[in-house]
């Protein structure tokens, strides 16, 4: 199977306006700069950006490009708003979902990681002991008032829980250390993150690699992510970038 | 209303990793809690990082921070002999599933019964919204909670309170709370005062903290 793309245009067909994104990395880590560029580049619209961990913190000018396009609808993130206040409310992202013109939906960091694994495990829903005795209790969090859907709340066990649900992003867009043609993935140190589980979770997963290799030799072993999960595969070069505070 | 000045952040990072057990595996929040990891050097105490990572070394200066390695405060790290690195799912699981022994975070408010609020500051006007990361997992998988903050915010406004203002994080949560006046532990009749910083007194600290405290018949200062 050869799963590698001649360009980002093929990389991205079929993303198209309204659909859901996953992006891959934990703030400035694993963040998939190159197919974000492209998504800028092709200003698709009407997206959802499916995070884990602020990634559009740690790439701060395509996160800037994305909302003045005005490509975002909608963001789910655990950590997705800058950490100073200052610093947050002269950004244009916080402006927007201070608005509502941004849809803003928030999650324990380990729920929204157990979404994904849902999903990509064929797990419509699971009751999870995180966020009892606060607002995750209560209702979804959102910065849209209409959207705050109440929750179903089981005792398990003696324990408070809340009912999860899986969340199937219509793409992922991943990085990857190294790939095969096949679409097998290994990332490096830290950057691994969310990359893994939101390949599991996409219905068409786009992976960037820094080194491109061919199908047989990474090492069997050492794969982490099987390429049953990874659709197309999109050689990059390594960027240089800074680890700016988010 | 008084503030008094006590230990610097530093100090207070000093007095949680006195409390750290050897062969402990130890997640450490933003803020003060991340300079706790400055006094752990030669102990046997594991750091997880929730980006996923084992071991985390010291902070990496200059040339030695890796673009790919990064903690879950988005600081260049290193790495040691013996770290190792993982997905977030099972990061998430070391974390929920109770094999983390101490966590320490930081908090806007604490009150006397172990409830605390950290993720979400109101005065921001975002409706509703703000960072949970990973703090609301951390607590309810925690062993051990520990909470090191100021004791008052900067104006002088105490931060263990009878009732949170703030949205909470947790309930019934947190086991003891170190702050620049005193070190603190929640039992089930309150908050325990049990060091202090030296030259205050008893009223002194209760003067910046809402709830009535409670005094450990062996109550000493802060010991560093």
């Amino acid at each position: 199977m050869n799963k590698v793309v001649k360009d980002m245009r093929e990389a991205l067909s079929g993303l198209d306006y309204g659909a859901t994104v996953a992006v891959g990395g934990f703030f400035a880590a694993g963040v998939p700069r190159l197919l974000l560029r492209a998504l800028i580049e092709k200003e698709v619209k009407g997206l959802t950006l499916a995070c884990g961990s602020g990634p559009l913190l740690g790439a701060k000018d395509e996160l800037d490009a994305l909302v003045e396009n005005g490509q975002i609808r909608k963001i789910i993130d655990s950590y997705g708003l800058f950490r100073s206040a200052s610093r947050g409310a002269r950004h244009p992202l916080e402006q927007k979902v201070r608005s509502g013109e941004i849809e803003f939906e928030v999650y324990p960091m380990g729920t929204l990681s157990e979404k994904y694994r849902m999903a990509g495990a064929g797990i419509p829903a699971s009751y999870i002991p995180v966020g009892i005795g606060s607002m995750v209790e209560q209702s979804v969090i959102t910065n849209i008032e209409g959207k705050r859907k109440e929750r179903e709340i089981r005792t398990i066990d003696g324990r408070t829980c809340v009912l999860e649900y899986a969340l199937k992003p219509d793409f992922a867009l991943v990085h990857a250390y190294s790939g095969d043609s096949e679409g097998n993935l290994r990332y490096r140190k830290t950057a691994r993150n969310f990359n893994h589980v939101m390949a599991m979770a996409a219905r068409v997963t786009v992976a960037e690699v820094e080194n491109l290799a061919a199908s047989g030799d990474l090492e069997p072993d050492s794969v982490h992510t099987p390429g049953i999960f990874v659709h197309r595969v999109i050689p990059v070069p390594r960027i240089a970038f800074e680890i700016t505070n988010v | 209303m008084r503030k008094y000045e006590g230990l610097p952040r530093e100090i207070i990072a000093l007095r949680v990793s006195k409390e750290i057990e050897d062969n402990s595996y130890v997640n450490l929040g933003i803020g003060i809690p991340t300079l706790v990891s400055n006094w752990l050097e030669g102990r046997d105490v594991i750091l997880q990082s929730e980006i996923g990572m084992l071991k985390t070394g010291s902070l990496a200066e200059g040339d030695a921070a890796d673009q790919d390695l990064i903690n879950a405060s988005c600081q260049p790290v290193t790495e040691v002999e013996g770290s190792v690195y993982f997905d977030i799912c099972e990061s998430f699981a070391m974390i929920r599933g109770g094999h983390i022994d101490v966590t320490v975070m930081g908090a806007f408010q604490v009150n006397e019964a172990g409830d605390f609020a950290s993720w979400m500051n109101p005065s921001r006007g975002l409706n509703g919204v703000g960072n949970i990361g990973g703090s609301m997992d951390l607590a309810s998988g925690a062993r051990k909670l520990f909470i090191a903050m100021e004791h008052t915010t900067r104006e002088g406004t105490p931060k263990l309170v009878r009732e949170l203002t703030y949205p909470a994080t947790a309930r019934k949560k947190v086991h003891k709370i170190f702050t620049d006046l005193a070190v603190l532990e929640v039992v089930p009749e309150g908050i325990l005062l049990r060091e202090l910083y030296p030259g205050l007194r008893i009223e002194d600290i209760q003067s910046v903290t809402e709830p009535k405290l409670l005094v450990a018949p062996d109550l000493k200062e802060i010991e560093l």
